[in-house]
C-alpha cells in the first residue's frame, strides 16, 4: 500500500502542469482538474482504511530516512488528507459552477485551475510530511498558490488585503526557516521521528527556544490571538470559493503542524499554560469580533479565528481526550467553515450584498438556501445534537478531566464562546433571512453547480454528527498513537536508526551534538 | 566530530541582517519591506551555513575522506529556500508594481477596520481636529488608499523649500 502514500502530492502537481498547458481549453482543464482531485480523495479514503493497522512511511527516492526525505501516512494524517480533498474537490465544481454562470471578474481565469491544484498538492505536502524541513516547503506551495488565488483580478481591494496576507506569511516562513536553523544545529537533524528520539536528549532551554520558535510560526498560520489579526482582513476580499477554501484548510494547515510538533518532538508540554492562555484570548476576541461586524463574510472569518482557540485548547491538554476532541473538532471545522462561506457565496448572489443591513427577506425568496445556511450555522455554533456539539462536549469533558483551575477556566470560556457565536449567527440569520428587505433584489437563479457541492459539504457535515461514534473512536486512537509516540518513529526508523531506502553503511552521518551556551 | 563553534563573522553578518531587515519590514513601503524581506531571508540561509558546522572539503564520496566533509544537508536546505525566496520577491515585485499601477504608490494600504474604527472615534469625540474629523466624503476604501508615508513628507518639504 506504500505506493498510494506519494499520490495526494504528485497527483495534483502534474495535474497542475498539464492544467496550465491546456490553457486555451478551459473545458479539458476542467475535467483534468475534478479528475485529479478525486483521484485524490479516494486515495485519501484508501489510506485512512489502510493507515489504521499502522503508520506507513515511503522514503522517497529510495534514500534512507534520516538523510533521505519521508513522507508518512498515520490516522491523523489521513484524516486531514480524506477532509481537506473532500473539501476542496467541493470548492473546485461550486467554482466551475460559479464560473460559468456568470462573467465577471471572479471567474475562474486560466491560471486559476493550476494554482487551486498546486494549493491541493501543498496542503497535501504538509499533511504527508515526516520531515520538518519538507512540512517548511509544503507550506511554501500552498502559500505561493494561495497568495495568486487572494489578489485573483488583481482589483485595488484585493491587492490591499493581498499586501498584509503575503507579508505576514512571508514573515511567518522566516520564522519557520529560523527555527529549522535551530533544530539542524541542536540536533543534526531534520527527519521528524529522529527529532522525536534526540530532542529530549539536547539541553533543555535550547529545546524550549526550539519550541517557542515552531509555535510562533504556526501561531501566525493558524490565526492564533494576537497573531490573528491578519486574518479577518485579507480572507473576505478573495472570492467566495477561494475564501471557503483559505477558511477551511490553511490555518488548518497550521493546527496540524501545532499538533504534530507538539505531541510528537515536545511531549514534556512545557508551554501547555501559555497555550491555554493562548486558545482562551483567541475564543473570546474572536468571537467578540464576530460579535459586532455587519458583514456576513467578515463575522464568518473572526468565528473562524474565535474556533482555532478551541482546537488550541485540546492541544494544550495534553491528554488523549484532549488530543481526540481536538482532532474530532478539526475534522468538523474545516467542513462547517467551508460549507458556510459557500452558501454565503450564494447568498451574496441571490441576495446581491454582504452587508447584513442590506441583505433581508431571503427566507421567502430562498427558503432552501435558508435551510443550507441553517444547518452548519447551528452546527458552528454548537447546537445539540449536531457535530459542532459532540466536539466541544468532548472538549469541555477533557477540559473538566484534566481538572487545574485554569482548564475550569478554559471549559467557562468555551461555552461563552459557544454562546456568543449563536447569538453572532442567529443574528446574521435574523437579518439575512427574516427582515424585510431594503430593495426586492433582482430574482437570479441559484445555478444547481453551486448548489450541490455547498449541499454536499453541509451534508458531509451531518454525516460526522451521525458517524460521531466511529469517528470519535477513530480519532481516539490517532490520539493514543500520538501519545504513544512509538508507532510513528518505528514506521519511520525501524531499526531506530535507518530508514527503508538505501544508505551508506557504516556512516554515523551527521551526528553532531553542541551546546549552544558554552562552545562545543 | 565536526568543529560547530560557530564562524563570528557570519554570526554578526546574520546580527546585521535580521536587524536591518526587521527595521526595513516596519516599512509602509511594499519595495522596502521587499527588501527587508530577502535580507531576512539571507539571514536565515546564512543561519543554515552556521548550523551545518566548519567548512571543509567537497562532499563527494570517493574525493573526500569522510571526516573532512562540509555538511552537504544545510547546503541543499539553503538552495531550497533561495529559491522559494526568489520566487516569493518576484511575486512581490509584481504587487507592488500592480499597486503602482492602481495607485500611483506602493503603499502597504490601512486595514479597513482600522479606518471604520478611527472615523467612529472621531464622531464620538470631536475634542482634537485631525483628518478623521473632517468629513471628507470619502468611501474607506479611498481613505486606505491614500498614501500616508511620514518619510516621505520629509522629501516633499524638501522639495517646498527649493522651488522657493
Amino acid at each position: 500500500m506504500s505506493w498510494l502514500v506519494p499520490l495526494p502530492v504528485v497527483v495534483p502537481l502534474f495535474a497542475a502542469g498539464l492544467a496550465l498547458a491546456l490553457y486555451r481549453r478551459p473545458r479539458l482543464q476542467r475535467i483534468v482538474s475534478v479528475t485529479a482531485l478525486t483521484a485524490v480523495l479516494a486515495t485519501s479514503v484508501a489510506l485512512l482504511v489502510a493507515v489504521d493497522d499502522g503508520p506507513i512511511a515511503v522514503d522517497i527516492g529510495d534514500w534512507a530516512a534520516p538523510v533521505g526525505i519521508d513522507l508518512v501516512a498515520d490516522r491523523l494524517s489521513a484524516l486531514m488528507l480524506v477532509i481537506s480533498s473532500a473539501v476542496t474537490l467541493s470548492v473546485l465544481v461550486y467554482s466551475l459552477a460559479q464560473g460559468r454562470d456568470d462573467d465577471e471578474e471572479s471567474a475562474p481565469v486560466s491560471i486559476y485551475h493550476p494554482t487551486f491544484l498546486v494549493l491541493a498538492a501543498g496542503v497535501a505536502n504538509a499533511f504527508l510530511s515526516g520531515d520538518l524541513f519538507n512540512i517548511y516547503v509544503g507550506f511554501e506551495i500552498l502559500l505561493a498558490a494561495s497568495f495568486v488565488l487572494i489578489t485573483l483580478g488583481g482589483t485595488g481591494e484585493r491587492i490591499r488585503a493581498g499586501t498584509i496576507y503575503v507579508v505576514v506569511a512571508l514573515l511567518s516562513s522566516v520564522l519557520f526557516l529560523v527555527a529549522i536553523a535551530m533544530v539542524y544545529a541542536a540536533c543534526g537533524t531534520v527527519n521528524l521521528a529522529q527529532l522525536a528520539i534526540r530532542l529530549p536528549e539536547i539541553d533543555p532551554g535550547v529545546r524550549l527556544v526550539i519550541q517557542v520558535l515552531l509555535l510562533l510560526a504556526f501561531a501566525v498560520k493558524a490565526a492564533v490571538f494576537p497573531l490573528s489579526a491578519w486574518l479577518p482582513d485579507s480572507y473576505p476580499t478573495a472570492p467566495a470559493p477561494v475564501t471557503a477554501v483559505f477558511a477551511g484548510l490553511l490555518t488548518k494547515v497550521g493546527v496540524y503542524a501545532m499538533i504534530r510538533t507538539q505531541t510528537l518532538l515536545f511531549p514534556d508540554g512545557r508551554l501547555d499554560d501559555w497555550l491555554m492562555w493562548a486558545a482562551l484570548a483567541t475564543m473570546v476576541v474572536g468571537i467578540l469580533g464576530a460579535v459586532a461586524q455587519d458583514d456576513i463574510k467578515r463575522l464568518l472569518s473572526f468565528t473562524l479565528v474565535s474556533h482555532i482557540g478551541y482546537m488550541v485548547f485540546g492541544i494544550a491538554l495534553s491528554t488523549e481526550a484532549g488530543w481526540t476532541a481536538a482532532i474530532y473538532y478539526v475534522a468538523h471545522h474545516i467542513v462547517v467553515q467551508t460549507a458556510l462561506f459557500l452558501v454565503v457565496g450564494l447568498i451574496e448572489r441571490v441576495g446581491g450584498s454582504t452587508s447584513l443591513t442590506r441583505l433581508g427577506g431571503l427566507a421567502k425568496l430562498a427558503p432552501g438556501l435558508a435551510i443550507l445556511f441553517f444547518v452548519p450555522a447551528m452546527n458552528l455554533a454548537g447546537i445539540p445534537p449536531l457535530s459542532g456539539f459532540l466536539g466541544k462536549l468532548g472538549l469541555l469533558e477533557a477540559g473538566v478531566h484534566v481538572g487545574t483551575s485554569l482548564a475550569y477556566t478554559l471549559v467557562v470560556g468555551g461555552v461563552v464562546t459557544s454562546l456568543l457565536t449563536l447569538y453572532a449567527l442567529v443574528k446574521a440569520w435574523n437579518k439575512a433571512f427574516w427582515q424585510p428587505p431594503e430593495a426586492e433584489p433582482p430574482r437570479l437563479r441559484m445555478p444547481l453547480g453551486m448548489v450541490l457541492p455547498a449541499g454536499a459539504l453541509v451534508v458531509v457535515g451531518l454525516v460526522l454528527t451521525f458517524a460521531g461514534g466511529p469517528m470519535f473512536a477513530y480519532t481516539h486512537r490517532a490520539a493514543v498513537a500520538l501519545a504513544e509516540r512509538t508507532p510513528y518513529i518505528d514506521a519511520v526508523l525501524p531499526d531506530g536508526a535507518r530508514g527503508e531506502g538505501e544508505s551508506a553503511h557504516g556512516s554515523e552521518h551527521g551526528r553532531v551534538t553542541i551546546d549552544l551556551g558554552g562552545g562545543g | 566530530m565536526i568543529d560547530m563553534s560557530p564562524n563570528i563573522v557570519l554570526v554578526v553578518t546574520i546580527g546585521v541582517l535580521f536587524t536591518v531587515g526587521v527595521y526595513l519590514l516596519l516599512e509602509r513601503s511594499l519595495t522596502r519591506i521587499l527588501i527587508g524581506i530577502i535580507l531576512l531571508g539571507n539571514g536565515a540561509n546564512l543561519l543554515f551555513l552556521v548550523a551545518g558546522g566548519a567548512a571543509g572539503r567537497p562532499p563527494i564520496v570517493g574525493a573526500t575522506p569522510g571526516g573532512k566533509m562540509s555538511d552537504p544537508l544545510p547546503q541543499a536546505m539553503v538552495l531550497t529556500a533561495i529559491v522559494i525566496t526568489l520566487g516569493m520577491t518576484a511575486f512581490l515585485l509584481a504587487m507592488a508594481y500592480r499597486s503602482w499601477q492602481l495607485h500611483r504608490h506602493d503603499e502597504v494600504q490601512d486595514d479597513l477596520e482600522d479606518r471604520r474604527i478611527a472615523r467612529l472615534a472621531a464622531i464620538d469625540e470631536r475634542a482634537t481636529d485631525d483628518e478623521d474629523t473632517e468629513d471628507s466624503a470619502q468611501t474607506l476604501d479611498q481613505e486606505a488608499e491614500e498614501a500616508r508615508d511620514e518619510t516621505d513628507e520629509g522629501t516633499h518639504v524638501v522639495h517646498g523649500g527649493d522651488a522657493s
